[in-house]
């Protein structure tokens, strides 16, 4: 079997789903593990236990063979762990058959006036340089792995979707030079912080509402039935990217970061002001020209990313104003 | 090649944001000075209240509540 060389290790467990997940990819009995159905989904360890079973589908973990990516046993509890965070969601983002995806997206075009519940606000206006490298360092989890889990809808996609989603695909990954792909300019920005730029390094200082965000993308990605919600949370990232950038390269520009991480948000500032329109126009308008259908899953992949991504807010914003760092331990 | 006589490059216009170009595009402002962007497609500012100008940086949305944020894409 195949260990994988450059896996990062597999992180520590977090309650009982984890501590089974982590059995089973060790090679041991997992014990009595809790039904999913049982366990609360936003927590640490359904979130730990379902980010440790999609990881099999990205880079798995050093000393886990390869091939239990297409482990039955696995794939069942991932099924279960699944199915148990998308209900959560499905109640908590209802989404009915009035739903329209153009007002869900022009819904995100509004920029605050008062960003006192925004993060990109906070940092801009009021973050110390080491709330920006704690920040650096949790979302890494997310920016390492950037637009990956949306390759896996191309097959899924006809005609101008595909052909669009592509192009903003290529872009992402760097345009055809590996030292543009953002996952690496993200890499550099994180160096210029003094953060340890491995994948996945932060897997265990990361909390469940930066575990989350992940999972969401994994979970629309990996499920065709789903490809409607990946392309909303493609939309919903895309549209919301460039004024959140800004604000972000403001506030590294302020604490003195150096130049890779200030490039990487600058960056984006451009880039994702043109993605935005191509995924508007020929990623959402083209899937909706030829599955029609699928509008209510657009508006549910938009809003969900929408409430992850207030929860993880709340829980940096809240951590920072108390004081205290968002981080599980130090980085 | 996307700028062919029988393939022109295509524009899209609109009311409320920028005016889309295929890429790589230059860019001669008042002043002389050339700007190039090679990305595949090319946003170009319209209300002028974009940063990056001649490139759009979203500045013509609209202002008021909150209404979520992810981070760059």
């Amino acid at each position: 079997m195949n260990h994988p060389a450059s896996a990062p290790p597999l992180p520590r467990p977090r309650g009982p789903l984890s501590t089974a997940v982590l059995a089973l990819l060790q090679g041991s009995a997992p014990g009595d593990a809790p039904a999913p159905a049982d366990c609360a989904p936003y927590d640490e360890d359904l979130q730990l236990a379902l980010y440790m079973l999609y990881e099999l589908h990205y880079r798995g973990f050093e000393g886990v063979p390869e091939e239990l990516e297409w482990d039955a046993r696995l794939l069942g509890l991932r099924d279960a762990i699944e199915q148990r965070f998308l209900d959560t969601l499905r109640e908590d983002v209802p989404v009915d058959g009035t739903a329209d995806a153009w007002k869900a997206l022009d819904e995100l075009q509004v920029e605050p006036v008062d960003g006192s519940g925004s993060v990109s606000h906070y940092l801009r206006d009021e973050a110390r340089l080491d709330q920006l490298r704690e920040y650096a360092a949790l979302r890494s989890l997310y920016h390492l792995k950037e637009a990956d889990p949306h390759a896996w809808v191309i097959p899924r996609l006809r005609g101008r979707a595909k052909a669009a989603m592509v192009a903003v695909e290529f872009d992402e990954f760097g345009a055809g030079r590996a030292e543009d792909i953002h996952a690496q300019l993200y890499a550099d920005l994180m160096a210029d912080l003094g953060l340890d730029t491995g994948y996945g390094h932060y897997l265990d200082s990361a909390p469940a509402e930066v575990l989350a965000t992940v999972n969401l993308m994994s979970l629309f990605g990996l499920r065709r039935a789903l490809r409607a919600a990946l392309v909303g949370h493609f939309a919903f990232v895309e549209v919301t990217s460039s004024p959140a950038s800004r604000r972000i390269a403001g506030a590294l520009e302020r604490a003195g970061a150096g130049p890779a991480a200030v490039r990487f948000y600058t960056e984006h500032v451009e880039a994702d002001a043109v993605h935005e329109q191509v995924v508007r126009h020929d990623v959402v308008g083209g899937l909706l020209e030829s599955e029609p259908h699928l509008e209510q899953d657009v508006v549910f992949g938009i809003r969900a990313t929408g409430h992850l991504e207030d929860r993880l807010g709340a829980r940096l914003l809240g951590a920072w104003r108390a004081g205290e760092s968002a981080a599980l331990g130090a980085l | 090649m996307v700028n062919s006589p029988e393939r022109p490059r295509r524009a899209r216009v609109q009311r409320d944001g920028p005016l889309l170009v295929e890429g790589p595009v230059e860019v001669v402002g008042e002043d002389g000075e050339v700007t190039v962007s090679d990305r595949f497609m090319v946003a170009l500012c319209t209300c002028r209240r974009s940063r990056t100008f001649p490139w759009c940086d979203t500045s013509h949305r609209r202002r008021e509540r909150h209404s979520g944020e992810g981070g760059p894409a």
